[in-house]
């Protein structure tokens, strides 16, 4: 069964036909050429397909491409903006959180969305005060990033080049 | 993934019709149960009527509770100022479930039906009861460690995955359904079964069902609740078991109390005998641990899970205990 949608994604309008079935991670990728988004578990267990929809961090492999008619779609390739990299994907190369890097945009996407959800004052499941503000800890930023995998192991740097974010 | 259908409904009554009047229908909301179904071929709805875009996205306040519209986010529910404040218990239990990415788009009504983790239910490739009747339930001589330990059938052990249902239901939640007969509501703890001799049915929902909201009493000592989940992995992770109470002190004396397990049953488990037990009681320890034995009486756990009887029991009066200092 087919369907048209369009997306907005990276800032760009994209009008598309694909079958109900496709998922939005499967929209980007392979419809509109937009390879950041990476597919891992195709479960929503890993993270790796990571994108902001409508400015909210989901997994985009557990999304059908045709309930998002209208919306907003950013990438991590999106994020930069005129050539210069967003200041997570800056902090992510200066504190070396990445080693395949097959992990890193879906970690990027991921963490942007969730310093917005700090930023909003919503508490996680280890805030000890849940109406008082949040302070964003390393046990903050691993609990808030527990959506993400990284097989490589490169979590220690992951929550440094968050740490550091969180303290600008 | 079969072809199918999508409508996106325009309102609760369009959506109701169109899934009642075919059988293979399924209501959609934020998917993240269903699509991953669809992939794995354990469900194949021909149509699917998305439901995540109906007005049914707001917190409200009754008379002293909260409604919650089916199509309320995990994530909105945890952080809505209302749940932190009068029921932690319930944004703790949001909080400790899923990931980020998950919670910002699993629906209030969509966490209360997603259906059960048991490894066999999910492959296609092994017996379950509970996705093909009568075919048998892989589980039993399997790996059980994530099975129940209460009110399970010979026909199948699994247990429900929620912990957003688990707080509900020790919040005496009410869920607001629209059927094709019309409205109703019915308690939380009565939407789900035991499985006896029909896994197959998670709830006692007819096709064509819509739950379109969640309604919380008022309940002024929930104010002084906690969730406590325990599980193989720090973080994103199903519970092993969880509790869900709530306690309510007259000094050294337990004036009331909600209390109810997740992780060990067919269904959220509202634990009333030890509610029972403790009601009138000191809130010593002694009396937390004899209101979780009386609780486990009944249990019959399975060769690879029988350390879930000691460990609800540990958590039920470690979660009691937290509650009561709390207080003090």
């Amino acid at each position: 069964m087919d369907a048209r949608i369009t997306l907005r994604v990276d800032g760009r309008v994209r009008p598309l036909a694909l079958d109900t079935r496709t998922t939005l991670l499967d929209a980007l990728r392979d419809h509109l050429s937009v390879t950041s988004p990476k597919k891992g578990c195709d479960h929503g267990q890993c993270g790796a397909c990571t994108v902001l929809l409508d400015g909210r961090r989901v997994v985009s492999c557990l999304i059908l491409a045709v309930t998002c008619d209208g919306a907003e779609v950013t990438t991590a390739q999106g994020l930069a903006q005129e050539g210069e990299p967003h200041p997570v994907q800056r902090a992510f190369l200066e504190k070396d959180a990445f080693q395949c890097g097959f992990c890193t945009p879906g970690q990027v996407c991921s963490a942007v969305g969730m310093l917005e959800e700090v930023k909003a004052g919503h508490p996680s499941e280890v805030t000890d005060d849940l109406t008082g503000p949040v302070t964003l800890d390393d046990e903050e930023i691993r609990e808030r990033l527990s959506g993400n995998l990284c097989r490589c192991g490169a979590y220690v740097n992951i929550v440094a080049a968050l740490r550091e974010e969180a303290e600008s | 993934m079969i072809p199918f259908e999508y409508l996106r409904a325009g309102d609760p009554a369009e959506a109701v019709a169109a899934v009642a009047g075919r059988p293979g229908a399924a209501f959609l909301g934020g998917g993240t149960n269903l699509v991953d179904h669809m992939k794995l071929g354990v469900a194949g709805p021909d149509l699917l009527v998305d439901v995540s875009r109906l007005p049914l996205d707001r917190v409200e306040e009754t008379a002293g509770g909260l409604r919650i519209g089916a199509a309320v986010r995990n994530s909105d529910l945890a952080a809505h100022p209302l749940v932190r404040e009068r029921y932690p218990v319930l944004a703790r239990a949001l909080l400790s479930g899923a990931s980020g990415q998950l919670r910002n788009v699993a629906t209030t009504a969509g966490n209360l039906l997603q259906r059960t983790r048991c490894p066999y239910f999910q492959d296609v490739t092994t017996p379950c009861n509970k996705r093909v009747p009568g075919s048998g339930c892989s589980a039993a001589g399997g790996y059980t460690r994530y099975h129940a330990i209460l009110g399970a059938s010979e026909h199948c052990v699994a247990t429900h995955p929620s912990d957003m249902a688990v707080a509900m239901v020790a919040l005496d939640a009410v869920v607001a359904v629209l059927g094709p007969g019309g409205a109703r509501t019915l308690p939380l703890a009565e939407l789900y079964r035991l499985p006896g001799d029909a896994p197959q049915r998670d709830t006692v929902l007819e096709h064509g069902d819509l739950i379109i909201a969640v309604e919380l009493p008022h309940l002024p000592f929930a104010r002084r609740s906690a969730y406590r989940k325990v599980r193989d992995r720090a973080s994103f992770s199903f519970a092993l078991v969880s509790v869900a109470a709530a306690l309510d002190l007259d000094g050294g004396l337990v004036r009331d109390v909600r209390l109810a397990l997740g992780g060990v049953a067919h269904k959220p488990w509202r634990a009333t005998r030890a509610e029972a037990e403790l009601r009138g009681g000191p809130a010593t320890e002694d009396a937390f641990r004899r209101a979780a034995e009386a609780e486990l009486a009944a249990a019959r756990p399975l060769p690879g899970n029988a350390f879930k009887v000691a460990m609800t029991r540990n958590a039920v009066v470690a979660t009691l205990r937290a509650l009561a200092e709390e207080g003090r």
